[in-house]
Formats: structure tokens, C-alpha cells, sequence
């Protein structure tokens, strides 16, 4: 990556969160999984231009990060949009598989069933 | 966390897994060799990172203000999603890698056989968290000088941590390294089991 390219970017998708840096809550991580509530509330005020993209793009259940690439945003600028998103009622979090140091072996054979697939 | 109680029925449950290693290792190209998807490349504004502004006086270049990160997909199951995540190689991201490493299953530390030293820090890193992990020797050009074990004394690793030749470009020996990660976690859980004992995460 090229510095000078990247702190131009950086004015612009914060400027998309009222200036705001940091998340009001903190429900994710890059593998939280979102997926847009269809239909939305009634309750719910009409989404601006850019969480309208955002909640095209999790029609489908997808991944904070992925989300991130895909609409080609710093991932702490889509949590902010998120954040609002999911008060607005307008999503669903499903935060990632919790880790343990003795983590269950169900989950460990699940990943290397799916590895052996590969 | 009220809003995230509500989960729709139909996402997937994620775990990660974290490819470390020193720069121009193989990460990307490891994470590229498994991923189901072209490896995905998204940034994160170190002013979001969770670091104070101190933090910041330690990185030269000031106008960087973003730092990329790789990752890539492996669909488990429709219940079950796995992502890699390639950690942002230069030694001045470091800090990066609290935040990545909070909620992994484990970590494969790629090493490049012909400067191996690279790696080092990395190692030390996982090390010291008490994350498991295991070495990926990448032999680039296809060669291997150096016999597992060799590579093991002279990186001074423990017993459990396995050491893997591998090929970081080649799919079948991304994921057999990937699998070696797995079985470590599974023959720890099977030994915290059997002692009935709560593991505690390290100092
Ligand atoms: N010949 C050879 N080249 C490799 C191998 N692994 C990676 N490379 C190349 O080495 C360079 C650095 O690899 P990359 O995956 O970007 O390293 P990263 O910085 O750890 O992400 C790239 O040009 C790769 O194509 C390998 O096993 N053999
Ligand atoms: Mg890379």
C-alpha cells in the first residue's frame, strides 16, 4: 500500500459518519457476521445513500471484513455505519464463535473435516 | 450487547485463524492458496485501531494512516465459516496484532528457509501470548535445505509446536499445515480434558 494514497482516502469515509472515529458499541470484529432484516422495521428511518449499499451487500449473511473489502471502506468506518444500522433495527449481528483456551473439540473436528475437503 | 442476541438463523458461526510471519514471507500467497475467494484486502485506520496517540510516535511514516489487512475464506459447513487472516507484515503494524488475535483459534507462522530471522519476532509474539501456533517453513523455489527438526533447534521451539515444510504457493500443503494447527489444538483440548482441569490463558 502507498501512504500517499491512503491518507488521501481517509477524509472522505469518515466524513460519512459525521466525523465520528470510534463505534458506539462494541458488537464488531472483523468475523461478526451481518445480515440485513428484511423487511425492516416500521419504526425505522430510511437509510441513507450509503448504508443503503450496505445493507444490499448483507442480504446475505456476510462477514464485517468482507463487507469491508467489498465496499472498499476502512473497517472501523463500516462498524460506525453498522452501529447505526443495527439501533436502526435495519440488521442482525452474529458475533464470532467464542474461543477459549480449551476450545471445544466438536468445533476443532468440524474445521478439520472441512480442511480434509479442501 | 442486546442488538447482537438477535441473530438471524441462517449466518454462519466464524472462527479464524491468523498467518504470521515477517514480510514477504508468503502470508498473502498461503492465504490466496486455501482462500475459496480471491484474497480480500481491507484497511484499518490506526486512529480506530485502539491504540492512544503515544502509540503513534513509533511509527516513521505519520501519513500512513491506514493499515491493509489480507484474508481470505474457507467454508466449512453452511453452519461453519473459517477466515484467514494474513497479519500486516512491518514490524510498525505490530500493534495490529492484539486486535487480530483476540478470538483466534490459533496462529501458522510462515517462515522464509533463507531468512528465517524475519520470523523471529513473530514467534515471539504468539509465544508469549500463550496462542498456539505452528511453523510453516516456506521453502520458496521448491527447495528445503533444512530438515524440520533442524529448523526447530535453531528457532528454539518447544516440543508441541509442530514445524511443517511447506510450499506456500500449493493448496494441498497450505492446508496439511493448517490441519497440523488444528490436530495441536485438538490433542490440547483432549489433554485439558482428561485432567479435568481449566486451562488458564498465559500471564
Ligand atoms: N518462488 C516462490 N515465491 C514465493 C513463494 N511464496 C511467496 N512467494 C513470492 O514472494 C513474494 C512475497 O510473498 P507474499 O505472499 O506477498 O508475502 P507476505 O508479505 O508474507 O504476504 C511474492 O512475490 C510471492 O509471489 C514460494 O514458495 N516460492
Ligand atoms: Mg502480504
Amino acid at each position: 500500500m502507498s501512504g500517499g494514497d491512503t491518507a488521501g482516502r481517509l477524509v472522505r469515509p469518515f466524513a460519512l459518519t459525521g466525523g465520528r472515529t470510534r463505534p458506539s458499541r462494541a458488537d464488531f470484529t472483523l468475523i461478526t457476521t451481518v445480515t440485513a432484516i428484511d423487511p425492516p422495521p416500521a419504526w425505522s428511518a430510511r437509510p441513507q445513500a450509503e448504508q443503503q449499499r450496505i445493507l444490499r451487500r448483507c442480504a446475505e449473511p456476510v462477514a464485517v471484513a468482507e463487507l469491508a473489502a467489498l465496499l472498499d471502506l476502512p473497517v472501523s468506518v463500516v462498524v460506525i455505519m453498522l452501529c447505526d444500522l443495527l439501533e436502526a433495527g435495519r440488521i442482525t449481528a452474529r458475533p464470532p464463535h467464542p474461543v477459549s483456551r480449551t476450545t471445544d473439540l466438536d468445533l476443532l473436528q468440524k474445521v478439520r473435516d472441512g480442511l480434509g475437503r479442501l | 450487547m442486546a442488538g447482537s442476541e438477535i441473530a438471524a438463523p441462517t449466518a454462519p458461526d466464524t472462527v479464524k485463524i491468523l498467518i504470521a510471519g515477517g514480510f514477504g514471507v508468503g502470508k498473502t500467497t498461503m492465504v490466496g492458496s486455501v482462500s475459496e475467494i480471491a484474497p480480500l484486502r481491507t484497511e484499518e485506520a490506526l486512529t480506530t485501531a485502539g491504540l492512544g496517540v503515544d502509540d503513534l510516535d513509533g511509527i516513521e511514516e505519520k501519513r500512513a494512516t491506514t493499515v491493509a489487512l489480507d484474508f481470505g475464506r474457507i467454508t466449512v459447513s453452511r453452519e461453519l465459516v473459517l477466515y484467514l487472516f494474513g497479519t500486516p507484515g512491518q514490524q510498525r503494524f505490530w500493534f495490529m496484532w492484539n486486535d487480530l488475535a483476540v478470538g483466534a483459534l490459533g496462529a501458522v507462522v510462515l517462515i522464509d528457509v533463507r531468512r528465517p530471522e524475519s520470523s523471529f519476532a513473530a514467534i515471539d509474539f504468539f509465544e508469549r501470548r500463550g496462542i498456539p501456533f505452528v511453523v510453516g517453513v516456506n521453502g520458496f523455489h521448491g527447495a528445503h535445505p533444512y530438515p524440520p527438526d533442524e529448523v526447530r533447534e535453531a528457532l528454539a521451539l518447544p516440543e508441541h509446536v509442530q514445524v511443517m515444510l511447506c510450499d506456500a504457493r500449493d493448496r494441498e500443503s497450505c492446508r496439511d499445515v493448517l490441519i497440523a494447527l488444528i490436530d495441536q489444538l485438538i490433542t490440547k483440548a483432549l489433554q485439558s480434558n482428561g485432567t479435568g482441569r481449566l486451562a488458564r490463558p498465559a500471564p
